[in-house]
């Protein structure tokens, strides 16, 4: 494991109480970010995200088989995060642990919760036969803020992708059905302030973690508390009211990028 | 400003052979070859080839003044991080206060930083450092980053002559360990620039004419405070 | 497996339009990660693949460590979804043996006696897989050894070759892996011609290997030469920046 030094932490905390990031930002100030899609020919979906110096790829893949049972006429969608000792000197190889799991399931719920995927749409032969999505997300580069770059890349490979009906010999490919997706934003709290977008320096001292997924209208779809800290009623407030704002931007360039 | 290249060389690049030179550091020889080892610039005299590396991890020499991050407190002395290859050992007896049996972690322990001194290397590499010397002590307050080992001395300068132009300009204490970390206190905004300053260094590390630009930068800095 | 598929035609034309010892396009970026000590991209053909290198650090756990020198572990790995039919992720039997041959391969080359005790970790990532997948990682791994400053007597670098309808050629692509009669992946010390690493599965006369092999060492000095330009580029604007 990397030691974090604690003079580190401490200069972070002070410059937190000067109203001051390690990085330059405000607390309310979302680092650059990218979205390529389109990066692997052999998804049938997929994106690269950057924010900041942290990288995701997603990618969907697609396969037909049978339907649970209590949905028999609704298609099926799982996700998976791998935390590959690639992305950070701290992650091992292995089968995944209760971070990775967390960080699957977070993306997860934004996905299936908000009926993003219309699975309805995804039946072939009811009861019989559906299509099955896979949502798998590969960290890259981990420079803090995983969740919001893993749902903000299974977005937009989700958003590219084509059900690759030809293949399966089902008719021509077409575009998977799809509605107006919520976006993740997350924020933590540390020395008593709150600050969006951590970066890994500031998610190593964070006490409390919190990400709100919003809608179109500004409505909450997910969210998850993260970290043995806690927040109070306003700090939430704060939150929600920060990923609102920040979503509506986010959604924007996400838009212009798949270009809807 | 002219800028001249300097040579950079990767592995395997035949550099000379050693009938005429020695072979310095980086470098390997064999059939009376000699061999660039390592990604880094060419360093070449009369009488010897060196590299200078681009990257990689602290190679550490006794008698370096590094900064080290205590790992782990053991029961008869500290286990430190000191960017090499593996960690270094900080006996009980080599500090300067009289610590007891299982006692350690009251003194230095986990995340702790240390100024310390390479005090021995063996012949696999295992390394011990020492706290016994006055200038050497537990860091408190400031702020630690990382660079490149091999950048170490433009950070620094000739005889010092960098960290002095960063010191006249900006009001700060600066330590630079030979193993990468640089340690910085003074007020918030001093840090900042200071970090800034020492970026920059890095990144054109390799680059001719960097002590006039960098001191051009911190003359404009100083000027548009004023 | 034989298809009706005509693999090479009477002028020795393939598929792609290459002919017999041509490589399919190939594309190398060093330094391309925040977080690993040394990184490459390498995208060949319709391979993408991407290496981050950790260390030399120590190795973990202690009684893994060698006392008189450094531990390669290169970790080859595919995405789930970098194949047709999506692979259940974490390591398989296949991605285990091709570590290893990597991991010795690499071994050989690296200067690991200046590290006792130490691991040196390699993580090949297959982003998009379409033949020759081991030999883009051994490659790719080679620049970004090199590029996390780790003392090495080579640059190793890696091709195979084989033989479709018949015909002995370099690099196999999609069809003419699924389809050849054999595949023949090399990888070698460039400086040398020392071979680090050798496979064959299907069918080769004697004659037919050695011309194989004299096509996947001549790839192999092809594709050295791209890798020794990307990190020079890295490298060589970085000391002509302002």
């Amino acid at each position: 494991m990397t030691v974090v030094p604690i003079i580190k932490r401490d200069h972070i905390c002070k410059l937190a109480e000067q109203g001051k990031r390690v990085d330059g930002r405000n607390f309310g100030e979302y680092r650059k970010i990218e979205i390529e899609t389109g990066v692997v020919s052999k998804a049938e979906g997929s994106a690269r995200v950057k924010i900041g110096n942290t990288q995701v790829m997603a990618g969907i893949k697609m396969d037909v088989g049978e339907p649970y049972s209590d949905s028999p006429d609704s298609g099926v969608m799982t996700t998976a995060a791998e935390l590959i000792p690639l992305a950070s000197p701290d992650f091992e190889s292995g089968p995944p642990r209760a971070n990775a799991i967390e960080l699957a399931r977070v993306v997860d719920r934004g996905v299936r919760e908000s009926e993003v995927i219309e699975l309805d749409k995804l039946c072939i032969e009811p009861g019989e036969k559906v299509w099955i999505v896979f949502i798998d997300l590969h960290i890259l580069d981990y420079d803090g803020n995983l969740f919001d770059a893993a749902s903000l890349a299974a977005l937009a490979a989700l958003s590219t992708a084509k059900v690759p009906a030809k293949r399966f010999e089902l008719g021509d490919d077409y575009p998977l059905p799809l509605k107006e997706p919520p976006i993740s934003c997350t924020s933590v709290k540390f020395n008593n302030v709150v600050a969006i977008d951590p970066s890994l320096d500031e998610e190593e001292i964070a006490d409390a973690r919190l990400t709100v997924a919003t809608d179109t209208n500004g409505d909450i779809r997910a969210m998850q508390k993260g970290l043995n800290g806690s927040f109070t009623r306003e700090e939430i407030q704060k939150v929600i009211k920060a990923s609102i704002d920040n979503g509506r931007e986010i959604r924007k360039q996400l838009y212009e990028n798949i270009g809807k | 400003m002219q800028k001249e290249k300097r040579k950079i060389v990767i592995p395997s690049q035949v550099l000379g052979d050693i009938k005429s030179k020695s072979a310095g550091r980086g470098t390997f020889v064999e059939n009376g070859k000699i061999y660039s080892g390592i990604l880094g610039v060419l360093n070449e005299n009369e009488r010897y080839i060196n590299i200078v590396p681009l990257k990689g991890r602290y190679d550490p020499t006794v008698g370096d003044f590094i900064i080290g991050v205590v790992e782990e407190a053991l029961g008869s002395g500290w286990l430190v991080d000191i960017n090499a290859s593996s960690p270094a050992l900080l006996h009980q007896n080599e500090v300067p206060w009289r610590v007891d049996f299982g006692d350690t972690e009251r003194y230095l322990n986990h995340g702790d930083c240390i100024m310390a001194k390479i005090l021995s290397v063996d012949e696999s590499k295992k390394l011990q450092i020492t706290l016994n010397e006055r200038s050497l002590y537990k860091i408190k307050g400031g702020h630690i980053i990382d660079v490149e080992p091999s950048r170490v001395p433009r950070i620094i300068g000739k005889k010092g002559s960098m960290l002095s132009l960063i010191k006249k300009y900006i009001r700060c204490r600066i330590f630079v360990g030979q193993n990468g970390r640089i340690w910085v206190d003074g007020d918030t905004e001093s840090i900042e620039k200071v970090l800034q300053t020492i970026y920059k260094i890095e990144d054109e590390s390799t680059t001719f004419g960097l002590t006039n630009r960098i001191e051009e930068m911190l003359k404009k800095d100083a000027k548009d405070v004023r | 497996m034989k298809s009706d598929i005509e693999l090479i035609d009477s002028n020795g034309k393939r598929l792609d339009g290459r002919g017999p010892e041509d490589l399919r396009p190939i594309k190398i970026e060093a330094g391309v990660l925040h977080r690993a000590d040394g990184s490459c991209y390498l995208e060949w053909g319709g391979n993408k693949v991407l290496v981050a290198v950790y260390g030399p650090r120590e190795a973990i756990p202690r009684h893994s460590q060698n006392p008189l020198r450094a531990i390669v572990n290169a970790k080859y790995n595919m995405a789930a979804f970098s194949v047709e039919d999506r692979k259940r992720p974490g390591p398989d039997r296949r991605s285990r043996e091709i570590s290893k041959v990597i991991s010795e391969a690499l071994e050989k080359v690296i200067l690991t006696e200046q590290f006792p005790r130490a691991a040196i970790d390699v993580n090949i990532e297959v982003l998009d897989a379409e033949a020759g997948t081991r030999c883009a990682g051994l490659t790719a791994a080679g620049v970004a050894l090199a590029d996390a400053g780790i003392p090495m007597t080579d640059i190793p670098v890696s091709c195979a070759a084989g033989k479709i309808d018949g015909h002995v050629v370099a690099d196999l692509g999609k069809e003419e892996d699924n389809f050849g009669d054999a595949d023949l992946p090399v990888a070698i010390s460039p400086r040398t011609d020392e071979v680090i690493l050798l496979q064959m599965d299907g069918h080769l006369t004697l004659d037919e290997f050695n011309k194989a092999f004299d096509l996947a060492v001549n790839g192999c000095h092809v594709v050295s030469e791209i890798q020794k330009k990307a990190i020079l580029d890295k490298y060589q604007s970085a000391s002509e920046a302002e």
